[in-house]
């Protein structure tokens, strides 16, 4: 019995050798490679036909350029692709002079013939404006953002004044135009590349094989392992650093972390919360943290009962315990709100006075608009995880707490995340958890976007059109002075305070986790990864 | 021989039709739709949603649109992705070889460590050995992936640092992937070391994925082997002095493989199951990623279509089972 034993024993031995012919992980010490471990593959690389921040990360904020731009790691708007702009009187008329010597990218099917001109600006624009543009239903055609931001109403027409000068028509004067435009959406694409794939019968190699003037050239795309760029030598700011630029696709958390320990990648995003204290704790990893723009909020449906009254919506602010929240689901990585706003944004209102967490204030409210004995309601979680409500299940268990002490007794409702959406925008729900991430910096992307008459059955979950603060946020718009639009928006703020259409909650505190090695790493209050102007020690 | 396949064949037809209906019906039954994602938290407006609408055939009826569905599939037409407009079949084909790969490897692990042990643990029955084995295969075979997965991780690529974390190879190699089996790219690349990167990186996916269908190889072989070790013709072969090794695996392992051949086959589901969660973890562009992403997309193609084909692959190794099964056990082709 002994030998046949041994020689299957044998086999089994070889065999368990063979697989455990283990080698050490190939470092990526290679010669200014970052690596970047990504959450998912980008949806495409054309930014204005899609919304999620992957697609962006892996086109726009490498890839492409617009007109102006936000200055790295702020909300500040600098001149790119555009050198410098008039604004007509009337507020209508916007001129851009274009910046000269500003090259395209080139790859197998495309060398370009000319520099950057005034028609690129038209085909990028057009494209997404006009419906018999040739390209406008090329690759689906949705262009979300462009409509998000309402471009289509708010642009007439685009002029080409010479090769170098570029006007926009508006409809009506729109303070908020200059920040759209540096929004990923705006990005400028080749009009000669165009053109080339239109007559070569393939128009949609235009937003799978890119071609921008950014600062990395797109190399290749594996789906769901890796994103490849190198360094473009003629960017108009000057060469990168880094000579080349990786995504991991890595969409599981505990690994892009477990990722950056063994030093497959330089830098990542969303970390869990959990693992916050242990990468703190690495000295190979500096931890970067700053606040997030973005707001987190529990709305109130003031088209329900009982929340058509200020009073209710008022007393069951009051009842929540912010501090809690933020320590048991922020685990400290968020600030209490008091503001839709949040501070990074400028006409921030310090002066605004939030609702205390004061339970007894709060039973004597509600026994005041006739609620004394509490009632019944809802509370709606939200099944995601998003930077602004990293547990919302959580949140609201302890909402429900905090209210069940002042005898309102919640039922806590989830759905699948897109039925939650469609759900909560035909107003099904009574209370629900939701949030927003700015897209450009400007308070009208929150105030007018979040809380506007326009945005009721929209984006404005709570149903709240208030007139005295629609006012507000209107004339803010179509104010071209800074100085004025800041106090329209401030005072805004006190009224939205005064009938509290949400419980506001929470601004996030943002963490990004980054190598040693890295330097200058900045966060991107927009939530995006900009890896020009970064660079690895040697 | 050949009728026994064409029964076979005709068999797969309606198991076919059936599996048509319920991706469909799965799928539709899903909240939301494809233009709800796309929209996110900022929506879409009516006109563009009942433009796109039109476009993806969702306006129809359902019955109309399964039909469509239907009569595309026949011609081999499984639709194009509402994500990124590229035909689902090309789609599949692209990350198909990376699944293949790690299947492969993960049941050539499984067998030749299961087959192994379970002869060793039926031919030593009630010795530590099969002790240990048993133990091992029903933890094995209880543990949650996941968790198994970022087990291994954390002890052999973080704290031991003997493999990577995840992927498929460094990305400091960049070559052309000609058949998208890694294993076999990496060696044409000629690239130095981009095939030693290969085979670490599967390591980890291979033990994670393979670790169920061994406990239930080895629990499979093990009890086969002492039930056909108690049979009268190997005691009569024993009698006839044949040496122990030619008695158990000739005589023996002959017959008690039949069981285990039929097991092999159906836990090529299992894996293809278990690809999903090992895929997610280890970063593998597989065809479970892919599957995983589309439903979160409302990607009704893709989602259908990658039902359809991962389906039609387990039906295929099951055909192709049930054949090798009549050829080692000829009794089962003659009675049918």
């Amino acid at each position: 019995m002994k030998k046949p034993i041994t020689g299957l024993a044998v086999t089994a031995a070889v065999a368990a050798a063979g697989l455990a012919l283990a080698t050490a992980p190939a470092k990526t010490a290679h010669a200014k490679t970052l690596v970047y471990c990504s959450e998912g593959d980008p949806s495409g690389f054309n930014p204005s036909l899609f919304t999620d921040g992957t697609t962006f990360d892996a086109s726009s904020r490498q890839i492409y350029n617009r007109l102006v731009e936000f200055e790295r790691g702020t909300t500040n708007i600098i001149p790119a692709l555009a050198e410098s702009w008039e604004v007509s009187e009337d507020g209508q008329t916007y001129t851009f002079k274009l910046r000269p010597g500003v090259k395209f990218h080139s790859n197998d099917s495309f060398a370009p013939s000319r520099d950057f001109n005034a028609d690129d600006v038209l085909y990028s624009f057009e494209r997404q404006l006009l419906e018999d543009h040739p390209f406008h239903t090329v690759s689906g055609g949705t262009y979300e953002y462009f409509a998000a931001m309402s471009m289509d109403s708010l642009v007439t027409s685009i002029e080409k004044v010479d090769d170098m000068t570029v006007r926009f028509n508006l409809s009506r004067p729109e303070a908020p135009f200059i920040a759209n435009l540096g929004m990923d959406f705006a990005s400028v694409l080749s009009a000669e590349y165009a053109q080339q794939m239109l007559d070569a019968g393939t128009p949609e190699q235009v937003d799978l094989a890119p071609i921008g003037t950014g600062p990395f050239v797109f190399v290749d795309f594996q789906p769901g392992a890796t994103v490849r760029f190198r360094a473009f030598d003629d960017y108009f700011r000057g060469r990168s650093p880094l000579d080349n630029l990786v995504f991991a696709i890595t969409p599981d958390s505990s690994v892009r972390f477990a990722k950056m320990q063994a030093g497959e990648c330089h830098v990542t995003l969303n970390p869990n919360p959990a693992d916050l204290q242990a990468m703190a704790d690495d000295p190979e990893i500096d931890l970067i943290q700053r606040e997030g723009l973005n707001v987190g909020y529990l709305a109130y449906n003031t088209e329900k009962e009982p929340y058509t009254d200020a009073r209710v919506r008022k007393a069951l602010n009051m009842a929540i315990n912010k501090q809690a929240i933020i320590d048991a689901v922020f685990q400290d990585a968020g600030t209490i709100a008091k503001n839709p706003l949040p501070p990074t944004i400028w006409s921030y209102n310090e002066a605004t006075v939030d609702d205390d967490y004061d339970p007894g204030a709060a039973k004597a409210l509600l026994a005041e608009a006739g609620f004394g004995d509490g009632f019944e309601t809802d509370i709606w979680a939200m099944p995601v995880q998003r930077p602004y409500n990293p547990n919302a299940r959580r949140m609201a268990e302890l909402i429900q707490a905090d209210w069940a002490a002042v005898g309102v007794t919640a039922e806590i409702v989830s759905f699948e995340w897109p039925e939650y959406l469609k759900r909560s925008k035909d107003a099904e729900h009574q209370t629900l958890l939701l949030g927003w991430t700015g897209d450009n910096g400007d308070p009208d992307n929150f105030l007018a976007t979040l809380l506007g008459c326009d945005a009721v059955r929209g984006s404005n979950r709570a149903q709240w059109c208030h007139q005295p603060f629609e006012e507000l946020v209107q004339a803010a718009k179509v104010t071209a002075d800074v100085d004025e639009r800041t106090r329209l928006y401030e005072q805004a703020q006190l009224v939205f305070k005064e009938e509290a259409p949400w419980a506001t909650i929470a601004h996030s505190v943002v963490s990004q986790p980054v190598r040693a090695e890295v330097i200058d790493w900045k966060i991107d209050p927009f939530g995006g990864n900009i890896f020009y102007g970064v660079d690895l020690a040697e | 021989m050949l009728s026994f396949v064409l029964r076979r064949l005709a068999l797969v037809i309606p198991t076919f039709f059936g599996v048509t209906l319920v991706a469909f019906l799965l799928v539709h039954l899903i909240p939301g739709d494809a233009i709800d994602v796309l929209g996110g938290e900022r929506g879409v407006s009516p006109e563009l949603r009942a433009r796109l609408m039109a476009e993806l055939g969702l306006d129809k009826p359902l019955w109309q649109q399964y039909l469509i569905y239907v009569g595309n599939v026949f011609q081999g037409d499984l639709g194009i992705s509402t994500l990124n407009r590229k035909p689902v079949w090309e789609e599949f084909f692209a990350r198909f070889p990376a699944t293949l790969e790690l299947s492969i490897t993960a049941i050539l692990f499984a067998i030749i460590v299961g087959l192994p042990a379970g002869i060793i643990a039926g031919v030593r029955r009630g010795s530590a050995f099969d002790h240990s084995v048993m133990g091992a295969a029903l933890t094995g075979y209880s543990m949650p992936i996941f968790w198994w997965a970022l087990l291994m991780i954390f002890f052999f690529s973080v704290t031991l640092g003997w493999t990577p974390v995840s992927g498929r190879i460094s990305v400091i190699y960049f070559f052309d992937q000609p058949t998208g089996f890694m294993l076999i790219d990496s060696l044409l690349s000629g690239e130095k070391g981009a095939f030693r990167s290969a085979v670490s990186h599967l390591i980890l996916p291979t033990i994670v994925l393979g670790t169920i269908p061994l406990a239930v190889i080895a629990r499979m072989t093990r009890s086969s082997m002492i039930e056909v070790l108690s049979d009268d013709y190997i005691r009569t072969a024993r009698a006839k002095g044949l040496s122990p090794f030619l008695v158990v695996n000739v005589h023996a392992l002959r017959n008690a493989l039949i069981p285990v051949i039929t097991v092999i086959g159906l836990q090529v589901g299992t894996l293809l199951a278990g690809a999903i969660l090992t895929e997610t973890i280890f970063s593998w562009p597989g065809i479970g990623r892919w599957m995983i992403e589309s439903i979160g997309r409302r990607d009704y193609p893709s989602v259908q279509g990658g039902i359809l084909l991962i389906a039609s692959a387990v039906i295929i190794v099951n055909l192709v089972v049930d054949v090798l099964y009549s050829i080692i056990n000829p009794r089962i082709r003659y009675a049918s």
